[in-house]
């Protein structure tokens, strides 16, 4: 294998989780983790050689995930974050208790970015940097996005409820 | 060294639950929490959180990677669409030798005919082009620095997803767009984008186009436009340069706007 290739599927396994935990459904996250890779491999002439291929590839997943999300949404009837069923698929053996299933529930009742810096900071570690690279935030931003995500999600943890605003549609 | 006894903030906080403290901080930081008894359970319910968000994803990444994602079968499939491609192209390109209508491509064709769909809209595109690439004080109607706005209007109007290819590769970047109506029935869009030198280029989308094709060349004086057809939109870039020049940006701009965003799922 060349460089290329073995610096890839050395981040395959984390782009896999990332996207499963936004999507989870695992075939959709393996679509969305395909046509990262796809970009990578055609746009690898444009990653900084120094840079961070960590960060980038996690650029580009997100990135895509928006624009998919994105048409979806212009695509008329969806089911809007907020809006997500109790019934989606959650990961984990069968026997998860029910904070393990509701906090995947309660995960989806925050925005993108919360969403996303919690899961990249928190499960990927990335450092805060480089998820403000990932997003194109300033750093600041980040860490409110992060507290503000954390928090809503421990409201929703023990009280049921969300406290993000829902929208309306 | 971060001082000792600088008040603690959310920062702190976060970074403390994430475990990137300095280890000096973290003593700073667990004092403050002994006495503050409700900071402390939220604290307590984040790194709950984060533990538990890692322990259930934690089998997702132990996974063995998937034949479909790994990098030598991603490889072969792209190099099986590019020989689709090229198929494409050198078929179109013998079609152009063979037919001998030639004619219908150049400004020397008969208008009585009913002149091929796509040499219209190349011909809309290239009106479009010599109109607003030389207008000094307004030549988009909505900027790029106006971020998402610009793509996701067009996109409403033309009522199908667009994109604006990032060209930043070839020195170009993206001015901003303006819609246009098109002779035929449907809305086009004009995306416009300059380099350094003042050179400016235009990528013109318009909708309610039939069939797909590949890409095909037409000069115009000293404008050189390639046009395709991809799934109802039909695509035109334009700029007074060379065939040469242009050819590398509209393999860019090909394989960016047929990318997973307008791919069919």
């Amino acid at each position: 294998m060349d460089e290329a290739a073995i610096l890839l599927e050395r981040h395959t396994p984390a782009l896999r989780r990332y996207a499963f935990a936004m999507l989870r459904q695992h075939d959709a996250a393996d679509d969305l983790v395909q046509d990262c890779l796809e970009r990578a491999i055609s746009h690898w002439h444009l990653r900084q050689r120094d840079g961070d291929l960590r960060a980038w590839l996690f650029t580009i997943l997100r990135n895509q995930f928006i624009s998919g999300y994105r048409q979806k949404r212009r695509r008329g009837p969806h089911v809007a974050w907020d809006e997500v069923p109790d019934s989606v698929a959650v990961g984990g053996s069968p026997d998860s208790t029910t904070m393990m299933r509701e906090i995947f529930v309660g995960l989806d009742t925050l925005p993108e970015d919360q969403k996303s810096v919690m899961l990249l900071v928190g499960v990927e570690d990335l450092s805060y940097d480089e998820a403000a690279r990932v997003l194109g935030l300033p750093i600041g931003t980040v860490m409110s996005r992060l507290s503000r995500g954390r928090e809503n999600l421990r409201i929703y943890l023990e009280t049921g409820r969300t406290a993000v605003l829902r929208r309306v549609k | 060294m971060i001082e000792r006894h600088n008040p603690i903030g959310e920062d702190d906080l976060h970074a403390y639950v994430d475990r990137r403290l300095q280890p000096e901080r973290v003593e700073a930081v667990e004092a403050y929490l002994n006495s503050n008894t409700e900071v402390a359970s939220r604290v307590s319910a984040w790194r709950a959180q984060r533990e538990t968000l890692r322990d259930q994803l934690a089998a997702k990444a132990a996974e063995p990677i998937p034949a479909r994602l790994r990098i030598s079968s991603i490889r072969a499939a792209r190099r099986q669409s590019r020989l689709r491609q090229f198929r494409m192209i050198a078929a179109s390109a013998a079609w152009l030798f063979a037919g001998g209508a030639v004619g219908w491509i150049t400004a020397k064709s008969d208008w009585s005919v009913p002149r091929p769909v796509p040499a219209v809209m190349v011909s809309d595109a290239i009106s479009a082009y010599r109109t607003f690439v030389v207008d000094v004080s307004h030549p988009v109607e909505v900027k790029a620095t106006e971020g998402d706005h610009l793509v996701e209007w067009l996109s409403k109007r033309l009522g199908q997803p667009i994109k604006a290819p990032d060209l930043t590769a070839f020195g170009f970047r993206l001015m901003g767009g303006r819609l246009l109506p098109a002779s035929t029935n449907g809305i086009a869009a004009q995306l416009m984008y300059d380099d350094d030198h003042g050179t400016r280029l235009t990528l013109y989308l318009r909708n309610g186009e039939k069939g797909e094709t590949a890409y095909r060349f037409v000069r115009e004086g000293n404008v050189s436009a390639f046009y395709w057809i991809d799934q109802g939109l039909g695509f035109a870039l334009s700029a007074a340069a060379s065939r040469e020049r242009l050819l590398p940006i509209v393999e860019a701009v090909y394989q960016q706007v047929e990318g997973p965003e307008r791919a069919i799922r």
